[in-house]
């Protein structure tokens, strides 16, 4: 059972990485502000949310499970509110999403 | 707490830190838009936070991202409103700063050298007076977090002294920029002076998102208790009076953000905070003032109560309010100081 746990941990904690990872290289190499805020938003809700799956699963039933609880659900709440202002500020400052732009665009890609 | 892992993942993990500091430092100097600099600058901050909590100094780390990572930034991205957001290119090439900052890093760097190792139980500074305070807090304060004993109660004076500067800077920073009436609403008219109506009032973009609207709503009541958790068991867990007041006047300041300055100024007006800002200083020096008429030295906390060590806890839960009072007033008036100005492409001051 252990080793059950240790293993289901470990892959999710890799997971949780390497969702971190792939939003990073999206927020670097993806073309506007809408889509990078995308890959953005896949670090703090799929990428958190499996680390702290992984880090409860080698805590255990304690408090420290508890508070990755309280965690998740503080950023599972200020991360999409914070996601949002941002794409909402872009669009009111004048920022067109990419594919509207330029309707070609998906031709090109 | 115990730290688990091994020495080398700490090294390795403190290294990647110190790096990304680097690497955050490097693009503060490069960027030309402000606007990356001033978030990078948090990031910076919130990097150092997260190594002071890798070095188990963790109220230090809570301080520094409350205030590092969280208020700084806020205040220079209100600065930011009423100064371009690109940085002027200059013309003179900066020789002789350049040298006088390589020749002042190599002297710190070999100044490094003759330092104690990290962590080594027999530098100066673990021998000198940190033995005795570690065995006496907990006996002589009843207080569980030994930091917060140090601050308050063996460390007084310094604190008080750090108390001391935040106001001197608050006040500086007050009558810097508002002349302490022209922006702060406390301007009193000459008598026979047309009234001049009312502010121009800030246009509240955000005000118009409701998904902003209802999660800061959400937010604001968990800020203040986590404030006043912070606060109040500074005692036994890390926290204490800086970190609670940055933290109340978070969300005083997040109100004004979403709901526009004016809604904030209601909620805790101009008046409230200048009263505020020297009534924490002199609680601190108050409470110093009543050890002395009861027959103690300045500051010590042990004749406030018949039981010394209940004294000592009642002067630090009096003193931590005291910082309290005058960190989050302060960070609100600084906050209110920048924001109210109307910004640099917008109507003069009349």
């Amino acid at each position: 059972m252990d080793g059950v746990l240790e293993v289901a941990s470990w892959i999710t904690l890799i997971l949780g990485g390497a969702f971190c990872v792939v939003g990073g290289i999206g927020m670097w190499r993806l073309p506007d502000v809408f889509a990078r805020l995308h890959a953005a938003s896949l670090i703090d809700s799929l990428g958190i949310g499996f680390l702290a799956l992984g880090m409860a699963l080698q805590a255990g039933l304690s408090l420290v499970t508890l508070k990755l609880v309280f965690i998740v659900l503080l950023v599972g709440l200020t991360s999409p509110v914070a996601t949002h202002a941002l794409a909402q500020a872009a669009m009111h400052a004048g920022v067109k999403p990419r594919a509207i732009e330029s309707p070609g665009a998906e031709e090109d890609a | 707490m115990t730290t688990v892992g091994s020495p080398e993942i700490e090294l390795l993990l403190n290294a990647i830190l110190l790096l990304l500091m680097v690497v955050a430092a490097i693009g503060v100097i490069r960027l030309r838009n402000l606007f990356a600099v001033v978030l990078l600058s948090g990031v910076y901050s919130f990097l150092m936070a997260t190594l002071m909590v890798a070095l188990d100094a963790v109220d230090v780390g809570m301080t520094e991202a409350a205030v590092g990572a969280g208020m700084s930034v806020v205040l220079l991205l209100s600065v930011l409103g009423l100064t371009r957001t690109r940085e002027a290119p200059t013309r003179r090439r900066p020789i002789v700063p350049l040298i006088i900052s390589v020749v002042v890093g190599i002297a710190l760097v070999h100044g490094t050298m003759d330092l104690p190792p990290f962590g080594d139980p027999n530098a100066p500074a673990q021998r000198h007076v940190a033995p005795e305070y570690l065995a006496r807090a907990q006996v002589e304060t009843g207080a569980p977090n030994v930091v917060t004993a140090v601050l308050a109660s063996y460390r007084g004076y310094d604190t008080l002294g750090e108390v001391a500067v935040i106001f001197t800077g608050g006040i500086g920073v007050l009558v810097l920029l508002a002349g302490l009436g022209r922006y702060t609403g406390l301007r009193t008219r000459p008598p026979g002076a047309p009234d001049p109506g009312p502010e121009p009032k800030p246009v509240p973009l955000m005000e118009e998102t409701v998904v902003l609207r209802v999660a800061v709503k959400l937010l604001l009541p968990l800020i203040l208790v986590f404030a006043m958790y912070v606060q109040f068991h500074g005692d036994f867990g890390p926290g204490g009076g800086f970190q609670a007041g940055v933290a109340a006047a978070t969300a005083i300041i997040l109100y004004g953000l979403i709901f526009g300055i004016p809604a904030a100024r209601r909620v805790a007006p101009m008046r409230v905070v200048l009263f505020m800002i020297p009534l924490g200083v002199l609680i601190f020096a108050g409470t110093g003032v009543a050890s002395l008429l009861l027959g103690g030295n300045y500051l010590d906390y042990s004749v406030l109560s018949s039981v010394p060590r209940s004294g000592q806890h009642l002067g630090i839960l009096v003193v931590e309010f005291g910082v309290f009072v005058t960190v989050s007033s302060t960070m609100l008036g600084i906050f209110y100081a920048f924001a109210s100005r109307p910004p640099r492409d917008g109507p003069e001051p009349s």
